[in-house]
C-alpha cells in the first residue's frame, strides 16, 4: 500500500480527508480532471498546479498506443514525461477498449480487439494492463474489469461481476510496484443489489489500498444510479478512499459526496468546454447563444480564477469554438470550478456547515424549486434535510 | 508617440532607440517585435503565460478586421476599448490592418473601400468603418486603412492603389477621435521604384506620427525589395518611426533593420508553431563562431534555423528544444514531450512551441539591438547571411552524422 487515509471529519455519510499519495497530499471530496493523453487539452502543467489540481488522469488504452509504454518507462514514467510533479491515476484501459473499439470481445483470458495502428488482433490481459501500468508509474493504477454497459440486462451481467472478482486477483498477483503504486479494486455488477453486495464483498476482501464504483455513469436511470452508489458506499471499509468512476456533473458529485463517496473523474469540464459551455453555479452558461454577446459580466461572480478576474461573457462568446483561446479559457474556468467545488465540499464537511452547503448549491441550480426527485430522494438516505429548497408539491 | 534614436549603423541606415507611447508606463526598444493576436489575444499563449514570454513582450499586433464581426466595435467601446476588452492594460496595442487571418482581395477593392477574405466572410471596408473600429479599440499606435497590392499588378493598378491608399489616408486623419495619438501613415507603391517614392514623399506630408510600410512580402524579390525600400526611405524624416507588415524570415527582418525599420510585426514564430517547428538558431555570433553551439542540422525537414519536432527522431529526446534557451518551454519540457503532443494533436503542443518560437525571436531581436548598440550590426547580418548559405550549399552539417 503506498498510501494514507484519514478521515477529518464526517456529516453522517459523507466525510472530509486526507488522501497522501506518493507524488502529494489531497483532501477529499476531490474531482480529477482527465488528461487522456497525457494532457488536459490546452492546459500547461503549471496552470493545473495553479488551479489546485492534485490528482490528474491518464488513460493507458491511449497512451500505451501513443507514446508507447515502453517510451514513457524508459524516459522515467509519466510524471518526468509530461512533467506533472503532483499525483497521477490510470484507468486500465479496458473502459476504451470497449467502447472505441466495435471489434472488442471479452474471454476469461482478456479482451480482444483489432489494433487501431495496424489491425492485428490484440490481447489485454489483467497481467498486461498492470504491467503497463506499471511502466507509467502512476500513484494510483485501476484493476481490469469487465465493464457492461448500465443498459444491459441478463447474465452478462453477473458474468462480467464474477469475472472482474477473478481478474482483480489476478491484477493483485501481477502487480510488481506496490509500494509506490496503488492497485484500485472497481466494483461491478450492473443495477443489480445483489450482484453489486456480492462484488463489494469479493473485493473488501482483498484489503486493497483503495475502492472504484464502476459501470455506472453511461447513460442509467439517475434514479439507478444513485442506489448504486449508496448501496456501495454503505458496504465498502469506512478507512479507504471510493472512487466513483465518470461522475461528472457537479450535481452528481454533490449527491454522491453526502452518500459518502470522496473521488470521481470526468471529461465533462474540458470536454464541454471545447463547445463553448461554462459551468456556473446556476448550471450551465452556453456561450455560443446570442444574448451573450452583450453580456459584460463574468462567467461566474463568485468565481476568483485567472477567467473570471478578467474578461467577460461577451468577449468569451466572440471566442469559443472559433479560436484557440477561447477553448483554453473556458477550460481553465470549468476545471477551476471544479477544484473549487470539491475545495467546498471538503470544507463545509470539515467545518460542520455540509447540509447548509448543500442547500445553497441546490437553490442555485433549482432557484424554481424543482430539485429531481432523484436528488431528494438520494438526500433523504444520506440524511440532509433539503425540503426548504424544494418548491411545495401542487 | 516619440521615437529617440540613440544608436546607428555606420554602414547602413539601421538605427536602435526608444518608443516613446502617451501613456504607457513601458519604453518600447527599438527595432522591436509586435505579438500576432486574433480578436486581441495571442492564438494559443493565454495571458497569464504572457509575461513568462520575454521582459520585452509588452506589445502586440492587433488588426482591425477582426472586429467587424464579434466582438464588433460596439462591443470594443461598451468595454473602454481593446487594452480593458483583454483585460492587458499594460501592453502596448497597435492596430495595423495587414495581418496573417483576414487577407486583402486587391482584385475585389474599389475606391470605396478595401476588400478582405475574413474567417466570416468577404468583407469591404471603408474609412469610416475602419475608423469606427480604430476609435473603440483606443490603440497606442494605429496605421491608416492601405490598399495593399502585390507584385505582379499592372501599372495602372498600382498607381490606382497609391491614389487610393492616399485618399483613405486623408479620410481616417479626419475621422480619427478627438484626444487619440496622430496614426502611421501607409505607404504603398508595388514594385515600383517610382510610385514608392512619390507615395512616400505624399504620405511624409500629412500630419502622421510615422509610417507603416505596406504592400510588402507579396510577391518581390529580395533584391528588388532592398530598392523599394530606399526608394522609401530617402524620403522619410529620419526622426518619425517606421513600420513593416508581411516579412518573416529573420534574413527578411535584418534587411529591413537595414534599411531603417524600427517596428516588426512578423508571424514568423507562429507560422513555424503551425509547422510543428522550433526555432533553434544561434543568436550569439561570438558563441558560434567558437564552436561551443551544437548543430543538428541533418533532420527532417530541418536545417539551423529550425527543427521538426514531429521527426521520429525526437521521440526519445529528453533534452530540451534549445539548451541555453530559457523561455517556460525548455526550462520544463522536452522534445520527446512535444513529440508526442504533436502526434497526438493536442493542443499544447502549440501553446508550448509558440511560447518557445515567440521568445526565441524576441531574442533575436534583442540580439539586432545590440548589434546596433555594439556597433557590429553589418558583421551580424553578414554572418547570419553567411550561415544560411552554408546551410544551402551543404557546407553545416549535422554533428551527429
Amino acid at each position: 500500500m503506498a498510501l494514507q487515509f484519514e478521515v477529518l471529519a464526517r456529516f453522517n455519510r459523507a466525510r472530509a480527508s486526507r488522501l497522501t499519495l506518493p507524488h502529494s497530499q489531497c483532501e477529499t471530496p476531490l474531482f480529477m480532471p482527465v488528461g487522456t493523453q497525457g494532457t488536459i487539452k490546452g492546459l500547461t502543467s503549471t496552470q493545473l498546479e495553479d488551479i489546485g489540481c492534485q490528482i490528474i488522469l491518464g488513460n493507458t488504452y491511449h497512451l500505451a498506443l501513443r507514446p508507447g509504454a515502453d517510451l514513457i518507462d524508459e524516459l522515467g514514467g509519466l510524471h518526468s514525461f509530461m512533467n506533472w510533479p503532483r499525483s497521477l491515476l490510470t484507468d486500465s484501459g479496458g473502459f476504451q477498449m470497449v467502447s472505441l473499439l466495435h471489434l472488442a470481445d471479452i474471454t476469461e483470458e482478456g479482451v480482444t480487439f483489432q489494433s487501431p495502428v495496424d489491425g492485428k488482433p490484440m490481447l489485454l490481459t489483467p497481467e498486461e494492463s498492470i504491467a503497463i501500468q506499471n511502466k507509467i508509474g502512476a500513484d494510483i493504477i485501476m484493476a481490469l474489469d469487465d465493464v457492461v454497459k448500465t443498459t444491459t440486462t441478463g447474465p452478462r451481467v453477473e458474468e462480467a461481476m464474477h469475472r472482474t472478482l477473478r481478474w482483480i486477483k489476478r491484477c493483485i498477483n501481477a502487480h510488481k510496484r506496490p509500494t509506490e503504486q496503488n492497485l484500485f479494486g472497481i466494483v461491478q455488477g450492473g443495477l443489480d443489489p445483489q450482484l453489486r453486495d456480492t462484488c463489494v464483498k469479493g473485493m473488501v476482501a482483498l484489503d486493497l489500498p483503495g475502492y472504484a464504483i464502476g459501470g455506472l455513469a453511461g447513460g442509467e436511470e439517475k434514479d439507478s444510479f444513485w442506489r448504486v452508489v449508496a448501496q456501495c458506499t454503505a458496504g465498502l471499509p469506512e478507512d479507504k478512499p471510493r472512487y466513483v468512476m465518470g461522475v461528472g456533473f457537479p450535481l452528481d458529485i454533490v449527491v454522491c459526496s453526502a452518500l459518502g463517496a470522496d473521488m470521481y473523474d470526468c471529461v465533462y469540464p474540458t470536454r464541454t468546454a471545447r463547445f463553448g459551455t461554462a459551468l456556473v453555479p446556476e448550471g450551465v452558461l452556453k456561450l455560443k447563444h446570442a444574448s451573450m454577446a452583450a453580456d459584460f459580466r463574468p462567467l461566474d461572480e463568485t468565481c476568483s480564477c485567472m477567467v473570471c478576474k478578467r474578461y467577460t461573457r461577451s468577449y468569451l462568446h466572440s471566442l469559443v469554438t472559433k479560436e484557440a483561446m477561447g477553448s483554453q479559457l473556458v477550460s481553465y474556468h470549468n476545471v477551476a470550478y471544479m477544484m473549487k467545488l470539491s475545495r467546498d465540499l471538503h470544507h463545509s464537511i470539515l467545518e460542520g456547515r455540509f447540509p447548509e452547503f448543500v442547500q445553497g448549491f441546490l437553490r442555485k441550480q433549482f432557484p424554481q424549486g424543482d430539485v429531481p426527485e432523484w436528488v431528494c430522494n438520494a438526500m433523504e438516505v444520506a440524511g440532509i434535510d433539503i425540503s426548504m429548497c424544494c418548491a411545495p408539491l401542487k | 508617440m516619440k521615437l529617440v534614436v540613440r544608436y546607428r549603423c555606420g554602414e547602413c541606415r539601421a538605427r536602435a532607440g526608444l518608443l516613446y507611447l502617451g501613456n504607457r508606463s513601458h519604453v518600447l526598444e527599438t527595432p522591436c517585435l509586435l505579438l500576432c493576436t486574433r480578436k486581441g489575444l495571442p492564438t494559443f499563449i493565454p495571458p497569464d503565460l504572457l509575461p513568462s514570454i520575454h521582459p520585452d513582450a509588452l506589445a502586440l499586433h492587433a488588426s482591425p478586421l477582426h472586429f467587424f464581426d464579434s466582438p464588433s466595435a460596439k462591443t470594443l467601446a461598451s468595454a473602454g476599448g481593446l487594452h480593458k476588452l483583454i483585460s492587458l492594460p499594460g501592453y502596448t496595442v497597435a492596430a495595423i490592418a495587414r495581418d496573417f487571418v483576414c487577407i486583402a482581395e486587391h482584385g475585389s477593392s474599389n475606391k470605396i473601400g478595401a476588400s478582405f477574405q475574413t474567417p466570416f466572410g468577404r468583407r469591404t471596408v471603408k474609412p469610416v468603418d475602419y475608423m469606427d473600429v480604430i476609435n473603440a479599440m483606443q490603440p497606442d499606435i494605429w496605421a491608416s486603412l492601405p490598399d495593399e497590392v502585390p507584385s505582379w499588378v499592372t501599372h495602372k493598378r498600382n498607381k490606382q492603389s497609391v491614389e487610393r491608399t492616399l485618399n483613405w489616408l486623408d479620410s481616417c486623419i479626419s475621422l480619427k477621435k478627438d484626444g487619440m495619438e496622430s496614426g502611421l501613415g501607409c505607404i504603398v507603391g508595388g514594385n515600383s521604384v517610382e510610385e514608392r517614392g512619390f507615395c512616400a514623399q505624399e504620405v511624409a506630408k500629412r500630419d502622421v506620427s510615422g509610417f507603416c510600410l505596406s504592400g510588402f512580402g507579396l510577391g518581390e524579390s529580395a533584391e528588388e525589395r532592398g530598392l523599394l525600400l530606399e526608394a522609401i526611405m530617402k524620403n522619410l524624416p529620419d526622426e518619425k518611426a517606421r513600420q513593416i507588415s508581411g516579412l518573416d524570415l529573420p534574413e527578411e527582418v535584418l534587411q529591413a533593420v537595414s534599411a531603417g525599420i524600427d517596428v516588426f510585426d512578423s508571424t514568423y514564430p507562429h507560422s513555424l508553431t503551425m509547422s510543428g517547428l522550433a526555432m533553434v538558431f544561434p543568436l550569439d555570433m561570438e558563441e558560434c563562431l567558437s564552436g561551443r553551439t551544437s548543430e543538428n542540422a541533418n533532420d527532417v525537414g530541418s536545417d539551423f534555423t529550425k527543427i521538426n519536432l514531429r521527426a521520429v527522431a525526437y521521440r526519445n529526446d529528453t533534452s530540451p528544444i534549445l539548451e541555453s534557451c530559457r523561455c517556460y518551454t525548455c526550462s520544463k519540457h522536452t522534445k520527446a514531450y512535444i513529440n508526442h503532443l504533436l502526434n497526438t494533436h493536442e493542443m499544447l503542443a502549440q501553446t508550448l512551441l509558440d511560447i518557445h518560437n515567440t521568445h526565441h525571436y524576441m531574442n533575436f531581436f534583442q540580439a539586432i539591438r545590440n548589434a546596433i548598440q555594439g556597433g557590429y550590426f553589418a558583421d551580424f547580418k553578414a554572418w547570419f547571411a553567411s550561415r544560411r548559405q552554408a546551410v544551402n550549399e551543404g557546407i553545416l552539417v549535422s554533428s551527429a552524422a
